[in-house]
Parts: C-alpha cells; sequence; structure tokens
C-alpha cells in the first residue's frame, strides 16, 4: 500500500510545481500518472525517489515514510528508470547486477547473480546477456533498463514515459512484460504516461494531474471526455471497442 | 526472504565468469607489460649496466659502484615514472566520470597548471626553495615538500572549485568546461611566468626545471609521499566502483540506486586535485597521460569500473615509462625533458583517439 499525503514541492527559485499532493495505491496496482507537459509528473516521480526533495507532506509505503529513508534504504524499496536511453558501455549483464548496487557491500553475491539470473529469463534477456547496452535497439535497452529496476527488488517502481522511444509492438510488449512481473512479485508501478490509451490498457488506476494538484484520481471511469477536456483543452470522444475503453481525440 | 535461485540452466553466467575472467587477464597482461617495462628501463642508461647487474644489486649483492647508480639513479627514476603516471591517469580517469566529460583530466581543466602555480609560489615566494645550492641543476631538491605539496593542492583545488561551480549551472557542455581549461591553464602560467621574472636564479632553475618535468628529480621521500597518496586515492575510488558505475546512466538513475552523486563528485575531485598536485609539486607538468591512458583502457573494459580503475593506473604507468623511454633515447646520453615528451606523443595520439572513435568519446 501506498499512501501519498499533502506532498508539496517548489524549486530554490521559488516557483511552485506539486500543490498538496494527496492519493494512494495498492500493492500490485499500476498507476498511470496524466496530465500535460509541465504539469509537474516527472517532478512528482522525483520527490518518490529523494532526486528532488519535496518541502513537506509524506510518502508511506507499508507504513514507512520513504522521506525520511537514507538513499541506500530508499533504493531498497523504490526504483526509478529515467526518460530516454542510457549510454553506459557496460554489458546487459553488468547493467542488471547494478541494481543490486544498494545491496553491495564489497563484491557481487551469488544471491545478487541468482536474481540478476531470474530477472533476465523473466524479461527474456537471456540471449542478450553478454552484449554491450549501446549495441542494443531502443526496445531491449528499454527492457534491460527496466530489468534493472525489479533487479533492485522494490516495493514501488517508478517509470517516467517508459514507451517514448518504442515502435508499437514495443510499447506493447514492454509494459505488458512490466505488468506481468510487478503483478507476479506485488511491486505497486507509478507511470508517468502520454499515450491515454496506452495508459487505459495496462494501468487500473489513473491519476490527473493540472496545474501542480491531483484534478481527478480513480479507476478508468475518470478517464472521461470532461476531465479530458479540462487537463488537456482538447476534445475527446471515449468509447468501448471489443470491450476496451479508447480515447479519441476530436480536435 | 531467502529464496533459492536455480544455476543449472545458467546459460549468461557461465560465459559472464568467462567474461570477467577475460577481463582480469588483460589487467594481468598489462601488469606483465608494465614489469617489463620497467625491468627494461633499470637497464638504459649512460653506465651500461646490465639487467643481471642491476637485479643481483636490488638483491643486495652489489658492488658499491653499483648500488649507487641502481638505487640512486635509476631505481628512483622507474619508481617515480611508475606512480606518477597512475597518479595522473587515476585522477584523469574518476574526473571523466563525476564531471561527465570525456576530456576531462588534471592537465586539460587547468587543474595541474593551478598546482604549478601554487609549488613555484611556495620555492619563490615562501622560501620552500633549493637545498644543495652549491651544485644546482645536478641536485636541485626541495628542501621543505610539505609546503610545496600544501600550495600546490591549493593552487589545483582552486581550478576544481571553479570547475564544479561550472559544472553545476545547467547547459554547460563537455567543450565548454575544457576551453574554460585552456583559460584558466594560461592565466596559472601566465603567473607563474611572472612569480619567475622576480625570483633570483637558483630559484628560476628550480621553478624552470620543473615546468618542462622531471622524473629524475625526487628522492625516495618524496616518491613513498604520491605512492601513499595514490594508493590511498586507488582504493577509495575502487571503494567506489560500483558508484562509478552508476552514475555513468546520469545523475537521477545513480541516485534511485543509492548513491549520494553530491559527496561522490565532491570527495573524487578532492582526491583528484590532491594526486594531481602531488605529481606536480614533484615532477612538473605532465600533460596527456591522465587524459589519454582512461581512454585506451576504455576500447578493453567499456565503462566498467572495476576494470577501468585498476587498468588505468596500470595504463599511465606505463605510458609515463614509455615517455621516459623515449626521452632518455632519442639523444642519448641528452635526457630530454619528459613533460615535452607527453605532449609530443600525446597529442597525436589524443588526436588519432578523437577522431577515430568520436562516438565513443
Amino acid at each position: 500500500m501506498m499512501t501519498v499525503e499533502h506532498l508539496n514541492f517548489s524549486y530554490p527559485c521559488g516557483r511552485q510545481i506539486l500543490k498538496d499532493i494527496s492519493f494512494s495505491a495498492e500493492s500490485g496496482a499500476f498507476l498511470a500518472i496524466l496530465g500535460n507537459n509541465g504539469a509537474g509528473k516527472s517532478t512528482l516521480l522525483k520527490c518518490f525517489d529523494h532526486i528532488l526533495r519535496p518541502q513537506s507532506g509524506s510518502v508511506l509505503v507499508d507504513g514507512t515514510d520513504l522521506l525520511t529513508l537514507s538513499l541506500s534504504e530508499l533504493a531498497k524499496q523504490v526504483a526509478f528508470v529515467a526518460q530516454g536511453a542510457s549510454g553506459a558501455r557496460l554489458t546487459v549483464y553488468d547493467m542488471l547486477l547494478l541494481g543490486r548496487k544498494p545491496y553491495i557491500k564489497w563484491g557481487i553475491s551469488q544471491r545478487d547473480r541468482g536474481i540478476a539470473d531470474d530477472t533476465l529469463r523473466q524479461m527474456g534477456l537471456d540471449h542478450l546477456a553478454m552484449r554491450y547496452l549501446d549495441q542494443l535497439s531502443g526496445g531491449e535497452q528499454q527492457k534491460v533498463l527496466l530489468a534493472r529496476a525489479l533487479v533492485q527488488e522494490p516495493k514501488v517502481l517508478l517509470l517516467d514515459e517508459p514507451t517514448s522511444n518504442l515502435d508499437l509492438r514495443n510499447q506493447y510488449e514492454v509494459l505488458g512484460l512490466v505488468r506481468h512481473v510487478c503483478r507476479e512479485r506485488g511491486i505497486t508501478a507509478v507511470v508517468v504516461i502520454h499515450d491515454l490509451n496506452l495508459a487505459l490498457r495496462f494501468c487500473d488506476r489513473f491519476l490527473f494531474l493540472h496545474g501542480g494538484t491531483v484534478f481527478a484520481a480513480g479507476d478508468a471511469a475518470v478517464v472521461n471526455p470532461e476531465n479530458i477536456r479540462t487537463v488537456y483543452g482538447m476534445d475527446a470522444a471515449v468509447e468501448h471497442i471489443d470491450g476496451k475503453q479508447v480515447v479519441i481525440p476530436l480536435p | 526472504m531467502e529464496h533459492k535461485h536455480p544455476r543449472s540452466d545458467a546459460a549468461a553466467p557461465v560465459s559472464y565468469d568467462l567474461f570477467l575472467r577475460r577481463k582480469w587477464t588483460a589487467l594481468a597482461a598489462l601488469l606483465a607489460v608494465l614489469i617489463a617495462l620497467v625491468l627494461f628501463s633499470l637497464t638504459t642508461g649512460s653506465s651500461g649496466i646490465t639487467l643481471r647487474q642491476v637485479l643481483e644489486t636490488v638483491l643486495g649483492r652489489g658492488t658499491a659502484q653499483t648500488e649507487a647508480i641502481v638505487f640512486r639513479v635509476r631505481l628512483p627514476r622507474v619508481a617515480t615514472a611508475v606512480v606518477v603516471g597512475a597518479a595522473l591517469a587515476l585522477s584523469g580517469c574518476a574526473m571523466q566520470n563525476v564531471l561527465h566529460n570525456p576530456l576531462a583530466s588534471a592537465s586539460t581543466l587547468g587543474v595541474s597548471q593551478g598546482a604549478a602555480f601554487g609549488a613555484a609560489l611556495a620555492i619563490i615566494a615562501l622560501d620552500a626553495g633549493v637545498q644543495n645550492v652549491a651544485n644546482a641543476g645536478t641536485a636541485i631538491t626541495i628542501s621543505s615538500p610539505g609546503t610545496v605539496t600544501v600550495c600546490a593542492f591549493a593552487g589545483g583545488l582552486a581550478t576544481t572549485v571553479f570547475v564544479l561551480a561550472l559544472s553545476r549551472l545547467r547547459g554547460v557542455s563537455p567543450a565548454t568546461m575544457i576551453l574554460a581549461g585552456v583559460a584558466l591553464s594560461s592565466m596559472f602560467t601566465g603567473a607563474t611566468t611572472l612569480l619567475q621574472y622576480f625570483a633570483d636564479d637558483v630559484q628560476v632553475a628550480t621553478v624552470v626545471y620543473w615546468t618542462f618535468g622531471d622524473l629524475g628529480r625526487p628522492g625516495w621521500r618524496e616518491i613513498a609521499m604520491i605512492g601513499l597518496t595514490s594508493l590511498a586515492a586507488l582504493l577509495f575510488f575502487l571503494w567506489n566502483r560500483w558508484n562509478y558505475n552508476a552514475l555513468e546512466s546520469g545523475a537521477a538513475t545513480a541516485k534511485s540506486l543509492g548513491v549520494n552523486v553530491e559527496l561522490l563528485t565532491y570527495a573524487s575531485m578532492a582526491a583528484c586535485t590532491l594526486i594531481a598536485a602531488m605529481s606536480v609539486a614533484f615532477v612538473g607538468v605532465i600533460s596527456f597521460v591522465g587524459l589519454v591512458a582512461p581512454h585506451m583502457i576504455r576500447r578493453f573494459t567499456g565503462n566498467d569500473y572495476r576494470f577501468l580503475i585498476p587498468g588505468s593506473a596500470l595504463g599511465g604507468s606505463i605510458l609515463l615509462l614509455l615517455g621516459d623511454l623515449v626521452s632518455k633515447s632519442i639523444l642519448s646520453p641528452i635526457v630530454l625533458p619528459i613533460g615535452a615528451i607527453t605532449s609530443f606523443l600525446g597529442a597525436p595520439l589524443f588526436l588519432w583517439m578523437l577522431f577515430k572513435g568520436r562516438e565513443r568519446l
């Protein structure tokens, strides 16, 4: 269970980005953070992971306030996959082992290796283990970065636009894979995502950020024409095709 | 929490063990090259002692004459090349990581020149100057290495603080950082020249000697100082090897993996500045070794700092020993200044790497 209460964040220059953010998500939930550019979506993710420090509020995961944890303790609870590709020239297997960084004292243990092996298999990356990351395609790189985050054994997985560099097929494959692993391991995923239809397909909770505040939150019912019009300033129809909810923009 | 992880069908781990073994083998090969170069360097010189005589002397069975040559001339020179080369390469390796700048090194950022100015100030203005005035030129030694080191470190640190402040500004490209380094270098070089203008003859001799770079000057005391500090820095860098690997993926990712990025950056830069400043204080400004050595090693190890850190140290020692051999052999028996030689050999090498492997730099 993840509960965010009264979170406020402003940059040192004084501009307030997030105002009194509160919401909660059950363990194993797949939560989409939606909103227009500059609404504070990425800022919100970074506040959960000490990359930015909120001025007030709390982020409780199973009763522990993440904001009071040290960086290395936090890294055992929360994993983050940044937007865009990593330029690191490391092998895929080393990149996965890097996910064990919060647990590594001096060397790598058999347990670290075992977890990396399992995740490698689960994400279907076995055949790429010894390749250098910068030789892989965008979809493969994204899978490796997600695998690295899973190797951290987090309770919460933060994804900042995980599909922005992927083609259609890879978008569905990567998100489907992550959702599967998260459900299996009971990981709560918080995903910043621009594509509403992709969000509707894979997420079970939705949160609209608008002007730095929570505009609406809930299940798929909150993704309706009224909310879309207010948040994005654009008309849209919401239909059901083959039992799947889809958003059709009507500019 | 303890679950079992079957390792039976582990295709990846087996090849990973092989992969690791290959990297260790590469490091062992570098070490072998270094040892061979050390032995070869010990036998080259104007007095014509053979390797056998050198080894006998080292084992304590030499004559008074060979002992004097080996322990007071050749061994210190070789040891200096090894520790200074390693120090410069280590500092370049860590700087390139924490500044996210493949062109960073003590000499390209102006840290070395800042340290040189600090050391010159100590020698000329603070009289940390010269012993053995009687036979100046052959036996110029720094009378208080402590003062010189502190001043060199202060000079280098001034540049480092400036570079770090610059790196915190948004949108400063790696190239801009290096251009700022060029500006700082020329400022410090100008200041050093001004100091020389007001110095007396012996002081000028000392300062000039060492702006050329001279591997023959440090005594055992200075070698031990550089060696021990570099060893401490090497252990610090190795301790942080996974942190550097994490930082390769960007500051945000590193933080999410539990790395205290600010602390790592400041501590690493301080360590880099200290070992580079120490080298400059006792040997003079030596360019390019710190920049080129880590890039040469990257070709074998990728950006894996578990291997890149020790590899860079070995590579730096090898490069500087090679430079020393060249400086001794081109116009033998005249020994050319090592600073000029590394610049002459390092610059084309660096340009070649720049154009050949642009995508990786």
